[in-house]
């Protein structure tokens, strides 16, 4: 019962790149970025870890929830019949329609991969995935509002669709756009308004 | 974009060995040892910061690293892009136990964030988390009105109070209520001026700053909210953002316990009463302790947060926002009526008004979901009965929003995760199974999961056989719902089906009202009772089984049909269970055509089939004739000819509940109309079972026998399984052993005389032990062999006597066939 739950957050954002289901067999599901609000082990777990073994079972959660995502956006690609030329070519130019991307949610049973429940939405965009891991019982329309916004902040910030730029080496942009509109894990009830107020601030840290 | 470019530099940064690790450390220990930190020191951090993220394996930074890592992190006069990108690496890298960082001395709330992330990420081996806690609330504490934004620490509390809910005190935990209170109800209403500190260009302007409005432009009617919007904010009106955002957590995390908390009942009741009089309340609300007193204003701020959300936003992301907060207003409305139910009544009156405007609103179909949650945990304390919302919801919801993936995942969440509250409601659920499935059709890979849990709930011994059928047409409902979104008018700019597919027949000919008919039928909302024969509506919709999600429906199948009799098997009676298994036989040869679907579906069906007669051995005697025609229908091994004797089963899907003595014998996998035949048509599970039964079902299996091994139409067909051959020749010598009319031929094969089945071996020569003698087998199809049926009722005490006799010698000879296909 969802009471039961005693809070609701963000456990980790994630950003991945998506194949296009014919061509599987061109590189690996990568995670481009991930980020981890806590750690998940709870204080009172008795077993000894290896601090190695934690961040290893961090890493592999990750791109576990990583692959499921990949798996369920190119089925449903695949099933509205949009191929991979909609997910690969775009002029890098136009306003990338985020309400018509792939999106969806899954869940995640206790144990496989994270101990606890969890809720995976996604939002898939061109070639990448962004994905929030949340409590079991977080409110499922913030979330997804603020994973489009994210994606939104993040096209624009670090220019993504060019091809030139390259996320990997842009981990402080990600990291202060998330530091603001997604503190902790912690999702936030934003208008319009305070949206811009904190895009400016961001843009007055980051000339472009 | 990733591109190969990216794909390189990930490999780069994964190959990077240790040595060449060592010196790039060493180049960043000297860009932060430089007075003035410039892009050089930005571009290595980031590479680092690549380097340790791109591998699951640990990273070895030098100590002398690691360390001014740290003291970069918690300098005062150091930009925040670098701060981020220490902090990252950092926790990147977390847990690690040679951190020093502590947050004891940090001023700016901003770098103390930063800290508490990389603390929060240790796993609290050190109890990191206690200690950011307590430094967090000294400073929350200090009040001072110049001081410290307390804007950034609410999420580090959010955190804190979820990773470890006993860190704070209860009187620190009253002190923060005291202080949500504050800035969810009293923020300013003035908007803020134009921002200094962070502006490059910007000066402070003379103009007076107005009053804060609501989304549709109007001058705000009452208290900030996180729906009242201007051009600039105060912090105070940051602050509450910040507070409603972690209102519902940090609601549950003070009152964990809810309404069993001493005395908090009686008290709130009694100054709650006053207050809904009141409804200002502010002199009244002065004297509730703060726990109440943070409810009575949340339950202000959700009341008026339903009221703003009737305004007409202009902008788009503002509706988004109405949403979103209506949602958490009915969640957070749940909280408090749980944690207090003096809230019930006014809360009550305000969701019943809202369902009512909700109803009718397609574009917030979502926050129905909520309401209903409330209904369902409230209705028996109020004396309310959710029927209404529940019918509503489930009834009309799914058939005009299956399509929409996130209300289907949340709709089916919803079902799954309320199991136990619907209560005597639970029926309008199972009778919306038809409508519930129209959201596992069209959204089947991230919902089949939900639906194995679901199904058993669903399931009764009044709906299961038209669940099966349900289940069975599945695929095809999908193909109905597409056309269905082809038939209607487009709701979205984007088509919501493939569009490459082009079905003009099937469009045209849905309009036949024989077809129409079906259609309704199989696009129904609740269950109806009756099943219909949907042939010809395959027939129509075949042009669609093709398509992508048709077949991705199909592949769900059969883990949905192992769930359902999984369920089943727990209630079914003798009566259900002989429905059941006809069901299985008659079905098998009318699937929706769909590549690969009916291979599937008859692996599962042919293994749960076994499963069913195990269950009610009697059931082969039961349904002799239908089984009799069954076997006279096979034709080939390509129809139903698997379904008869199946014996490969996938690895992924679990083995039925094998009959204990079949898997005594260690027989793994079983052919298995044809294996059920042969072990329960005896008169040891049924006495109704007949001599001549076992005859016709011998002279049947015989002639499927002969038609496998000998008839191939043409070369490109595949031959006939030696495993379907093993299996029907095991069970004819053990029908044999049954019947004293024909352990004669038994007999002959046993001894190395002419067998009852030559042409066996001419089909598998080195599968099959008895000799080739072909002039018997030429006698046999000739003269097709005669049974006596003397005395069908003649089995005597000596004669069952004789059977058993026989049979223990089958075993030996079944093991042994089944063996050498290993």
């Amino acid at each position: 019962m969802p009471s039961a739950c005693p809070g609701a957050m963000v456990h980790a954002f994630l950003i991945h790149n998506l194949r296009a289901p014919q061509a599987q067999d061109t590189g690996l599901c990568r995670v481009l970025y991930s980020c981890v609000f806590g750690a998940e082990n709870s204080p009172d777990d008795p077993r000894p870890h290896g601090a190695e073994r934690d961040r290893l079972l961090r890493k592999e959660q990750i791109l576990a929830v990583a692959r499921q995502v990949e798996s369920m956006c190119q089925l449903q690609q695949q099933a509205s019949g949009r191929t991979s030329v909609d997910l690969q070519l775009q002029s890098s130019d136009e306003p990338v329609p985020l309400h018509e991307a792939p999106h969806g949610a899954f869940r995640l049973a206790a144990g496989d991969p994270f101990q606890e429940p969890r809720t995976v939405v996604w939002l898939g965009v061109l070639s990448l995935g962004f994905v929030l891991v949340l409590d079991a019982h977080e409110n499922l329309l913030l979330a997804e509002s603020t994973l489009r916004l994210l994606a939104r902040l993040l096209l624009d910030h670090l220019r993504l669709l060019t091809p030139s730029t390259n996320l990997l080496l842009r981990a402080d942009r990600i990291e202060g756009i998330l530091a603001r509109f997604l503190p902790h894990g912690q999702l936030l009830f934003l208008n319009d308004q305070f949206v811009q107020g904190l895009e400016k601030e961001l843009s007055a840290s980051w000339p472009r | 974009m990733f591109t190969a470019g990216a794909e390189s530099l990930l490999h780069q940064a994964r190959d990077i060995r240790d040595e060449e690790l060592k010196k790039f450390c060493s180049r960043v220990v000297n860009l932060l040892q430089k007075d003035e930190l410039g892009p050089d020191a930005v571009d290595a951090l980031q590479r680092l910061f690549l380097i340790v993220s791109a591998t699951k394996y640990k990273r070895k930074l030098e100590d002398t690293c690691v360390h001014l890592l740290q003291a970069t992190l918690c300098s005062p006069k150091c930009p925040e892009q670098l701060q981020l990108l220490c902090a990252s690496i950092l926790r990147e890298t977390s847990p690690r136990d040679d951190l020093t960082l502590s947050c004891d001395h940090i001023q700016s709330t901003r770098q103390l964030s930063l800290v508490a992330s990389v603390l929060l990420a240790q796993g609290d081996p050190k109890g990191e988390v206690r200690s950011v806690g307590q430094r967090v609330f000294r400073i929350l504490e200090s009040r001072q009105p110049e001081g410290p934004s307390p804007r950034h620490l609410l999420p580090v509390v959010s955190k804190i109070t979820h990773l470890a809910p006993h860190t704070l005190h209860e009187d620190q935990t009253n002190q923060l209520s005291k202080r949500l209170v504050d800035w969810l109800r009293y923020a300013s209403v003035q908007q803020g001026v134009a921002h200094t500190s962070g502006g490059f260009f910007s000066t402070p302007r003379a103009r007076q700053p107005g009053p804060v409005t609501e989304v549709d432009g109007a001058v705000a009617t009452d208290f900030f909210t996180v729906l009242s919007t201007g051009q600039h904010f105060t912090e105070d009106q940051w602050l509450n953002v910040q507070a409603f955002s972690m209102l519902r957590a940090w609601l549950l995390h003070s009152d964990p316990e809810g309404p069993s908390a001493p005395d908090a009942d009686d008290r709130s009741e009694l100054e709650g009463s006053t207050l809904s009089v009141l409804s200002a309340g502010s002199t009244a609300g002065r004297l509730l302790p703060p726990r109440e007193r943070l409810r009575e204003k949340a339950f202000e701020y959700c009341q008026r947060l339903a009221e703003q959300s009737t305004r007409r936003a202009l902008r788009k992301g503002d509706s988004d926002l109405q949403k979103a907060c209506l949602v958490e207003a009915v969640l957070v409305l749940d909280v408090l009526c749980r944690q207090d139910p003096s809230f019930l009544y006014r809360t009550l009156s305000c969701l019943k008004a809202l369902h009512a405007r909700l109803c009718g609103d397609p574009a917030r179909v979502r926050t129905l979901l909520p309401i209903a949650q409330f209904f369902l945990n409230h209705g028996e304390a109020a004396a309310v009965d959710s029927e209404a919302v529940l019918r509503h919801l489930l009834t009309r919801t799914p058939s005009e929003f299956f399509h929409s993936p996130m209300l289907a995942f949340e709709l089916t969440c919803f079902c799954r995760d309320n199991l136990p509250l619907f209560g005597r409601n639970l029926d309008i659920l199972k009778r919306s199974f038809p409508n519930l499935f129209k959201l596992l059709a069209w959204n089947s890979p991230p919902l089949t999961a939900e639906f194995v849990a679901l199904l058993p709930s669903l399931v009764d011994a009044d709906t299961a056989v038209e669940v099966l059928h349900a289940l069975l047409d599945l695929p095809c409902l999908t193909a109905a719902l597409d056309l269905q979104l082809r038939l209607s008018p487009a709701t979205s700019e984007r088509p919501l089906w493939d569009p490459s597919l082009k079905i003009p027949s099937c469009l045209e000919a849905s309009r036949d009202p024989q077809f129409q008919g079906l259609l309704q039928y199989l696009l129904r909302a609740t269950a109806s009772g009756t099943t219909e024969r949907l042939g010809p509506l395959h027939r129509l919709l075949q042009p669609l089984a093709s398509c992508a999600r048709v077949v991705q429906c199909a592949q769900a199948v059969p883990t949905l049909l192992e769930a359902f009799f999984s369920a089943v098997t727990q209630f079914a009676d003798g009566a259900l269970t002989k429905q059941l298994a006809l069901l299985l036989l008659e079905r098998s040869d009318s699937l929706f055509q769909v590549p690969q679907y009916e291979a599937h579906v008859h692996r599962v069906l042919s293994s749960r089939f076994l499963a069913l007669c195990a269950l009610h051995p009697s059931l082969v005697v039961e349904l002799a004739k239908e089984l009799l025609e069954f076997v006279g229908s096979v034709s080939g091994i390509q129809g139903r000819g698997a379904m008869l004797a199946s014996v490969v089963r996938p690895a992924s899907l679990p083995a039925p509940p094998l009959p204990r003595r079949a898997a005594r014998r260690g027989l793994r996998s079983v052919p298995t109309q044809v294996w059920a035949i042969g072990e329960y048509l005896s008169v040891s599970w049924d006495r109704r079972c007949t001599v001549e039964q076992i005859n016709r079902f011998f002279e049947a299996l015989e002639a499927v026998l002969f038609e496998v091994t000998q008839s191939r139409p043409s070369a490109a067909l595949p031959r006939c399984p030696p495993q379907v051959v093993t299996v029907l020749m095991t069970t004819l010598t053990k029908l044999a052993s049954r019947s004293q009319d024909l352990i004669p031929r038994y007999g002959r094969g046993r001894t190395g005389k002419p067998a009852g089945f030559p042409w066996v071996r001419e089909w598998a020569p080195d599968a099959c032990p008895v000799p080739d003698v072909r002039s018997a087998g030429g006698r046999l199809l000739a003269s097709p062999p005669r049974f006596s049926s003397s005395s069908p009722t003649s089995w005597g005490p000596r004669s069952t006597c004789g059977a058993r006799l026989q049979r223990t010698r089958v075993p030996s000879s079944s093991g042994s066939l089944c063996s050498c296909r290993r």
